[in-house]
């Protein structure tokens, strides 16, 4: 069990971050670069002093500046997998693995056999004897995985664990290390920038921006209300802010006035608009929607099947539609083009 | 680029400091003298009087073992004047044809030097046998090295020897210090290191006379001025300032 | 097709390889050909037919021996203080670090005699601490090979040192995190992390250190003095000998050099490159 309240005044970033951690749980820590997700993992291994705050796993607390208690690294009951793994190159996939054990005082021939028995248990038990630049990406991952769990840990940190993987690897290796995470019942805490990898790993979110946190819960609940234009654009969502203007009109801080058809629930609102309800039409069309807009074409995005197509402002929306309707508009950036929104699309909810 | 400026500056600065020798004006010559290191407070004096006698010229004294300025001779280097403590490192530089008619000028003989106080109560040659005492000569190859031996020789002892110096100023400097309880050196050495060194007499049956002679050479580019050093030193004057500091007549 | 193959062999050289601008190989080759020169003459000027008879005195071996004896030594010293006090340079921080560097540098900076004369004032018979030494236990290292090896030492450490900090700086200490994380001590860390990754540098740094302890002249012979069989290293014996013969003192420094090139040539460069 994590309870951390992190507050690192590090360079640049400035970070106040409180987050726990069950047994049983896996939680992500989702954001940009830069927004210090790292730098918590790495406070909470004890890599990086805390400034304010405190850090307790299991019950014990393990750094709090007030009271003047920090404990060494080496002493927390932590694992953690490394972004680049960090695979001791001198030493094979077993020695490697065997590290943790050696380091406790468990003899060389008894940590060797409880490390084959880890890499029998990850299936890599062909490359007890290889060296770290002999093993593929996947692999690496395993071994690395297997080095932080063997000795036991009360908590599993994990950096961008599928970073370092190539596009074709990442999605297979994606699965089998939700297996692994899965094998372990203490807490897991992972930081990853990529949300596919959020999503199918973890039970919990955490939204880390500018060192803070913007949102937690569940995926569901996080893609489906985004709090933010970070997580709005990760989820593929167009996100607007701005005030109420009456029972069910919305001014946007740019100015613009969009129509909405459920009351709105407070005076700060984001409203979120799926790209594929954004339509696109040479002239001001005629006929229901609520919201028409003049704008120009500002970027246009090929996607596999379908066009993402960004509009310039005021509101600036992305809206997806078919190459066909592309070629049909004679789109390119700088073409005028009128934009439109049934009220029914936008979801108004509370800032 | 700017490497190469660097370069550049540095190139006209080294010019620049080795022309140093012909000085600021056009009249002043500088005599490059190549004198045995116990000669240095005996030539310093020499050197500052001529040059008072001689308004335009610039002596400048290179000293060092007499064996090490014979090498630099013979390589070539540019000397107007040698003056030796040994007449086999003269003989050495005028039968390559470097020079001609070197002079006997001054004679030296050999004392023992201790620390000021004799804190080991050094006696005699006898004691440099003894392995308790740290005893130092210098080194066979250069003139106080081949003369201390002679010394010891005579007398018929063989010493215990803790090291071999490359020039009488570092044995000195080691005695000074208290480094060495005694060595053998120049009468002229330890008189002019004052306080700070003891001399003891050595039996005239035992000791060596070190004869000095001095010639200008050949190659000198200054040749009436090196003629005129010489003779200078030579003279009832040279002979006067050599004798105050300890140096006896040819 | 033509050009195909063109990309192809640069490509296949590796850029670094490629082309050099002509300035900087022109430079390159004076540097080289400076360097070479002196070597050159003093080849041709060896007294080749006397040369087996010329090294075969006692006086060569003796040198020789001291030499070797006295820079292995040393070296052994340098690395048992010097990666210690590398490591602290570089991964501690203490008050005084950069003025601990700065005296790590001096003997660097300083004439090699101006050295030895301030050993003589710490460890000389009326030294500083080899004052007390002597009067009670009668131990001198001047006049002995022991100060040898303390002069060499004193002049030849800061390479080694400073070697060794470089590469402990530049080193990626993400890995000692990981071992951390592990549970490692900082004892384990140090011998089982640190230590091998820095192995280039610390070949490096040996290297350095047992040429310069080689080479020394100016601190031995004012510290330890000048005795055949006892002190009496080669560059001493080669300084002396150019008074006397000539002959004898090329014959010392082809022996030095020869020596020297044994050692040196043999060490490959990927023991001395970083690994990537």
């Amino acid at each position: 069990m994590l309870r951390a309240s992190i507050g690192v005044q590090l360079r640049a970033l400035d970070l106040e971050v409180d987050l726990t951690v069950g047994d049983g749980e896996v939680v992500a820590m989702l954001g940009p670069n830069g927004a210090g997700k790292t730098t918590v993992l790495r406070a909470i291994a004890g890599l990086q002093p805390l400034d304010r705050g405190h850090i307790e796993i299991g019950g014990t607390v393990f750094d709090d500046p007030r009271r003047g208690t920090y404990v060494a690294t080496a002493d927390r009951p932590i694992g953690f997998v490394f972004q680049d793994y960090l695979l001791f190159g001198r030493l094979s996939a077993l020695d490697n693995v065997a590290f943790g054990l050696r380091a406790r005082g468990a003899s060389k021939t008894d940590a060797r056999a409880a490390a084959q028995r880890w890499l029998d248990r990850f299936s890599l038990a062909g490359c007890a004897a290889a060296r770290p630049k002999a093993l593929s990406g996947g692999q690496a991952q395993g071994v690395a995985l297997a080095r932080a769990l063997a000795t036991e840990p009360g908590l599993l940190l994990l950096d961008e664990p599928l970073s370092a993987l190539d596009a074709t690897a990442r999605a297979a290796v994606r699965t089998e290390l939700r297996r692994h995470l899965d094998t372990f019942d203490g807490g897991r805490l992972l930081v990853t920038h990529d949300p596919v990898d959020a999503i199918v790993l973890a039970d919990r979110l955490v939204i880390v921006e500018a060192g803070r946190v913007t949102q937690a819960g569940t995926p569901a609940a996080v893609t489906a209300r985004p709090a933010s234009s970070y997580v709005a654009q990760l989820v593929g969502i167009n996100l607007l802010h701005g005030r109420a203007a009456g029972d069910r009109s919305v001014r946007l801080d740019t100015g613009a006035l969009l129509t909405v058809a459920d009351p709105l629930p407070g005076p700060d609102v984001a409203i979120a608009v799926r790209p594929r309800a954004v339509s696109l039409h040479r002239h001001r069309p005629e006929g229901s929607p609520r919201n028409a807009w003049a704008t120009v074409v500002a970027d246009i995005e090929a996607d596999r099947d379908r066009v993402r197509v960004t509009l310039a402002g005021p509101v600036g929306v992305t809206a997806e539609v078919t190459p066909a309707a592309v070629a049909e508009l004679g789109l390119v950036p700088g073409t005028p083009v009128w934009a439109t929104v049934k009220a029914v699309d936008l979801t108004a909810y509370e800032r | 680029m700017p490497v190469v400026g660097l370069l550049g500056v540095g190139l006209l600065a080294v010019t620049a400091c080795a022309d140093g020798d012909d000085g600021p004006g056009a009249g002043t010559r500088t005599l490059t003298v190549f004198a045995a290191a116990s000669l240095t407070d005996a030539f310093g004096a020499v050197a500052d009087a001529f040059e008072e006698a001689n308004a335009g010229v610039t002596v400048e004294l290179n000293l060092a073992a007499s064996s090490t300025l014979r090498e630099q001779i013979l390589s070539g280097a540019p000397a107007d004047v040698f003056a030796s403590a040994d007449i086999s490192d003269m003989t050495r530089v005028l039968d390559a044809g470097l020079a001609e008619g070197a002079e006997n000028f001054a004679t030296n003989e050999v004392q023992i030097a201790v620390p000021a106080g004799n804190p080991a109560d050094v006696a005699g040659l006898a004691d440099f046998a003894d392995g308790d005492l740290l005893v130092g000569l210098c080194a066979e190859e250069a003139p106080c090295g081949r003369l201390g031996r002679a010394v010891l020789a005579n007398a018929g002892i063989t010493p215990s020897v803790d090291t071999n110096e490359p020039d009488a100023r570092s044995l000195l400097t080691k005695i000074r210090s208290g480094e060495l309880d005694a060595g053998l050196v120049y009468r002229t050495d330890v008189l002019a290191a004052g306080g700070s060194v003891q001399g003891i007499v050595i039996p005239a049956d035992d000791n060596v006379t070190a004869t000095y002679p001095i010639v200008a050479l050949g190659a000198s580019a200054h040749p009436g001025a090196a003629a005129a050093f010489v003779d200078f030193v030579l003279s009832d004057e040279g002979r006067d300032l050599l004798a105050a500091n300890g140096f006896g007549p040819p | 097709m033509t050009i195909r193959d063109r990309t192809q062999g640069h490509r296949g050289q590796g850029h670094a390889q490629g082309h050099a601008p002509w300035p900087i190989l022109v430079l390159a080759a004076a540097a080289l050909a400076y360097l070479a020169v002196p070597f050159v003459a003093l080849l041709q000027r060896a007294p080749w037919s006397d040369l087996g008879e010329l090294v075969g005195q006692p006086v060569v071996r003796d040198a020789l021996r001291l030499s070797l004896t006295t820079a292995f030594a040393a070296t052994g010293v340098s690395l048992l203080l010097g990666i210690p006090l590398a490591w602290a340079l570089a991964r501690t921080r203490f008050p005084g670090r950069s003025a601990a560097r700065a005296l790590v540098t001096l003997p660097m900076v300083l004439p090699p005699v101006v050295g030895g004369a301030a050993l003589l004032f710490a460890f000389g018979r009326r030294g500083l601490l080899g004052g007390p030494v002597y009067d009670s236990t009668g131990f001198l290292l001047p006049f002995s090979i022991w100060g040898v090896v303390a002069a060499t030492t004193f002049v030849a450490m800061p390479f080694l040192v400073l070697t060794v900090e470089s590469g402990l700086r530049a080193a990626d200490t993400r890995y000692e995190d990981a071992a951390a994380t592990l549970g490692a001590s900082r004892w384990m860390i140090f011998w089982r992390i640190t230590v091998p990754h820095a192995t280039p540098s610390i070949i490096a740094g040996a290297v350095l250190c047992w040429a310069r302890a080689l080479g020394e002249f100016g601190a031995t012979v004012t510290f330890a003095g000048n005795l055949q069989g006892r002190t009496q290293t080669m560059p001493l014996a080669v300084f002396l000998a150019l008074e006397s013969d000539r002959d004898a003192a090329i014959a010392l420094s082809l022996v030095l050099i020869a020596v020297s090139l044994a050692v040196l040539l043999p060490l490959r460069d990927r023991w001395l490159a970083t690994p990537s």
